[in-house]
């Protein structure tokens, strides 16, 4: 009777419903749960999408060949712009008049007569002989090589006019445009120009910046996490200086370019844009990282390697320095890598300490002026060209190249060496 | 070129130094270790530590107070005209030297005296660095003879050498509170300046921002007006649109991974949360600025909205985009903290996947999920490059997440890229805006972790 009773209940209509319900809830939450990964995905792949495909084409730069007739006259006055518009007007023929002429100089890149100039510095035998070059063109021709502007817009709403689309399609006819790498992005330092614009200065400035950082933030964390993790009595002040760690790991970054913009420029007046500071707070920040990472590597040696250690007669300290560090070297390496890439893309403090200037040279020292690989995108980001946007998304590939890079090894470094005790 | 040699010379007698304590020591017993304190290489060491350290002390202090010592001494040397007047023409005399003497031209006529005074700077300068020179190396080798004559096989090498390294240890682990102290002394002494010409009041409660203030006196439009509630509002508006975006989307991956996802899935899964993770946030500043914006404004106007080009909404999706990982992995964690034995339990009485993870593990996991929250909360708010390339500048009091608004780190950034006077108050009030962010910031960072240590469900 019971059994029938129960049977009935739990097979009744409004149980089968509810059970439906149910299921059908977890469906739901099933499929949001999918969802979300699905967003992130997603926007992971627009992200990087939409940056490859806005700057892949800054890898390659338009070139101009020209047949140039190096005069002596003008070569002694240094004035290699006007042999090089000569060449230009001469392959050029159907454009005569002023005005127009006006127009096609602005074809040649404002960078194109060092170019020459270099050649033939090198070179002076080639004064007074006819050569043929290949110089940059400017980005507006890059820019309509590369399909970005179109010559069905009308001419008062296009970046070229008529007369330089005109000049372009007779080079082009003579085979005298032709697109290849990009060398001056990876050689060159900023300029106003996008043709001439570089991330060498900024890749340089980074580097700069991150052996200063390294340099300070490894041994100074590896010290800190190995006196917390095995010197420290438990005490108030380890407490306190770790619940110090913690919090400064959590601090925005904007606020590392404060301190240093008033400690290290205000009160000690150290320079300005140089890698030395940008080292120093970049230390100060990945610091908490480095300790935390080298607390856990630490953790995770055994205590017995330390007992073993210790029984044989090694001191505390040799025991730490032999045997403890050793085998958490992996740990600390990995934990390094993952702060020192961090740093590499960090930008807010740096716009503190006057590393977002416009920088033309390479630097040479850690107190020459430099920018840094972030700050150089953050700067071209602002500029309205859209050469300048393509460049950006190039610098940004780069730079995530080089995090990707960072971030293998450490991966690398953790499948080889870690240990499972 | 005089720090470069004397770098090098204390390089080589620490190096001297070492081979030398350790020779000594093991011919001080005859070639037989045994009867050591102390094993050979420790002896080097200490004669190592004495012939670098005391020198390398020195030079830190020297290279402290030398340009001050020096100034102080060229300034004794003025005729009183030039030296008894206000701080400020004070300043300007010492800086007028400085450049003299390093050559740079102060571009206008100098008075003969500052001219003399920067050639006694740079006499005085040299002079110091030839000085450091010999007094370092003379520091240095008296070390290490100091030390050498002390090897017997009875020191306690060891024990002094690991003396030192201890307290070099601890030195390095106090760098962190240095650090704290740094930030907030430094924060503290500027933002009390800006206070002493805006009131806290008027800064915190004020509804008007505008920190151009007058170059000249006579200039009109540019009074100068510090408050600053704009930006807490337009901080607040970005903070929640990233959330709305961070918090159901990485909650809800955290527990599709951690419930549902067979390990093959999650081995996919982790990585790309861990790109996300990993990308600068100038990358989402650009694409926040030159892709979302843009692709926001178009959707708006395909509504028939009217959407500013710098909407709040583009860098809120953005930053909410760039915490999703964020709340994610910490969300992870906590609900894999949260034992097997209460899902198995709640399975035992019937209920589905669902019912487990919503009246089950979420409860038992939410004081960590709260802390996740409230630091992700923490890190929107101090978020800056995302803003300063999306949002705006100019300070709107809206809720309307259509509109351009500024934020406090968008401020802060602007204020202080460019040109600038270290006294004005358009200065200063950066200052003020950072010492709110950083309370703001470690109070949230706090409460999250009381939170965490509070609530916290002991299960074993």
């Amino acid at each position: 009777m019971s059994v029938a009773a129960s049977k009935s209940r739990y097979q009744s209509e409004e149980f089968a419903a509810r059970l439906r319900r149910r299921y059908a809830a977890e469906q739901r939450f099933k499929l949001a749960g999918m969802l979300a990964v699905t967003l992130a995905s997603i926007m992971l792949v627009v992200l990087l999408g939409s940056i490859v495909s806005k700057g892949y084409t800054a890898f390659l730069q338009t070139k101009m060949r020209l047949e140039v007739t190096i005069d002596p006259a003008l070569a002694q006055e240094r004035n290699y712009m006007a042999m090089l518009r000569q060449a230009l007007y001469a392959q050029v023929p159907e454009i005569t008049d002023r005005a127009s002429r006006r127009s096609l100089n602005e074809l040649l890149s404002s960078g194109a007569p060092y170019e020459l100039e270099a050649m033939v510095s090198k070179n002076p035998s080639l004064i007074g002989t006819k050569q043929t070059v290949w110089v940059r063109a400017d980005d507006e021709v890059d820019q309509f090589a590369k399909g970005a502007i179109s010559r069905d817009v009308p001419e008062s709403e296009r970046r070229l006019n008529d007369i330089k689309i005109k000049a372009i399609d007779t080079l082009t006819a003579q085979g005298a445009i032709s697109t290849g790498f990009n060398t001056t992005l990876f050689t060159a330092g900023d300029s106003r120009e996008p043709e001439q614009a570089g991330i060498w200065g900024a890749i340089v400035g980074s580097f700069l910046t991150l052996v200063v950082t390294m340099l300070l933030s490894v041994p100074i964390g590896v010290a800190a996490a190995v006196y917390l993790e095995e010197f420290a009595p438990k005490n108030r002040w380890t407490d306190l200086i770790e619940v110090n760690i913690n919090n400064l790991a959590a601090v925005p970054s904007i606020i590392f370019g404060l301190l240093g913009l008033a400690v290290f420029l205000g009160f000690f007046g150290l320079p300005r844009s140089a890698p030395v500071v940008g080292g120093l707070v970049m230390a100060l920040m990945t610091l908490p990282v480095i300790i935390i990472a080298s607390r856990v590597a630490l953790k995770s040696v055994p205590p017995s390697i330390r007992e073993a250690a210790l029984g044989i007669g090694a001191s505390p300290l040799q025991t730490v320095t032999h045997h403890v560090l050793p085998l958490a070297l992996p740990g600390i390496l990995t934990g390094t890598i993952i702060g020192m890439s961090r740093a590499l893309g960090e930008t807010a403090p740096l716009l503190m300490i006057g590393m977002v200037a416009f920088i033309v040279d390479i630097p040479g020292g850690f107190t020459d002026s430099a920018t840094v690989l972030p700050v150089q995108i953050f700067m071209w980001a602002d500029s309205p060209e859209r050469a300048f946007t393509e460049r950006t998304s190039a610098a940004i590939m780069v730079l995530l190249g080089f995090l990707i890079l960072m971030n293998g090894l450490a991966v690398f470094l953790r499948k080889k060496f870690e240990r499972r005790w | 070129m005089q720090l470069t040699v004397l770098v090098l010379i204390l390089a080589l007698l620490t190096v001297i130094g070492f081979q030398m304590g350790r020779s000594r020591a093991a011919g001080s017993v005859g070639g037989r270790i045994v009867e050591l304190h102390s094993v050979p290489s420790y002896h080097g060491f200490y004669v190592a530590l004495w012939a670098g350290l005391p020198a390398l002390l020195l030079f830190v202090l020297w290279n402290a107070s030398e340009g001050w010592l020096v100034m102080q001494m060229t300034l004794a040397g003025l005729p009183d005209r030039l030296t008894q007047v206000n701080e400020q023409a004070l300043n300007l005399l010492r800086a007028d030297i400085l450049n003299l003497a390093h050559g740079i031209s102060t571009g206008r006529d100098s008075d003969p005296a500052v001219i003399a005074a920067a050639e006694q700077y740079a006499r005085l300068r040299a002079i110091g660095s030839w000085s450091l020179l010999v007094i370092g190396t003379c520091v240095a080798m008296g070390g290490l003879l100091y030390a050498r004559r002390q090897i017997s096989p009875d020191l306690r090498a060891r024990n002094r050498v690991e003396r030192a390294v201890n307290i070099a240890l601890v030195v390095c682990s106090l760098v962190a509170i240095l650090t704290t102290v740094g930030i907030v002394l430094s924060l503290l002494f500027e933002a009390v300046r800006f206070f002493t010409v805006v009131s806290p009041i008027d800064f915190l409660f004020g509804l008007h921002w505008s920190p151009q203030t007058a170059i000249r006196a006579d200039q009109v439009g540019s009074s100068g007006s510090f408050g600053a509630v704009p930006l807490f509002a337009g901080t607040m508006l970005i903070t929640v649109i990233a959330m709305l975006v961070a918090v159901p989307v990485g909650l809800m991956a955290a527990i599709f991974m951690s419930e549902y996802a067979n390990p093959n899935l999650r081995t996919w899964l982790k990585p790309i949360l861990e790109i996300l993770a990993g990308i600068p946030t100038v990358v989402y500043g650009f694409f926040a600025a030159l892709t979302m914006a843009p692709f926001v404004r178009g959707v708006g106007q395909s509504l028939g909205l009217g959407v500013s080009s710098e909407s709040a909404l583009a860098a809120g999706i953005v930053m909410g985009v760039m915490i999703i990982p964020f709340v994610s992995s910490l969300s992870d964690d906590v609900i894999n903290a949260v034992p097997q034995s209460l899902r198995d339990g709640s399975y035992g009485l019937g209920a589905t996947k669902s019912e487990t993870v919503r009246l089950v593990v979420l409860p038992a996991a939410l004081p960590g999920i709260v802390a996740a929250i409230m630091l992700a909360v923490s890190r929107a708010i101090g978020e800056t490059m995302i803003v300063v390339m999306a949002a705006g500048l100019t300070a709107n009091l809206t809720a309307n997440p259509l509109d351009a608004v500024t934020t406090v780190t968008t401020q802060i950034a602007t204020l202080l890229v460019g040109d600038q006077e270290f006294d004005s108050p358009k200065t200063l009030s950066a200052f003020g805006l950072g010492l709110v962010l950083f309370v703001v910031t470690l109070t949230l960072n706090m409460v999250a972790l009381r939170v965490v240590q509070k609530y916290r469900e002991k299960y074993d």
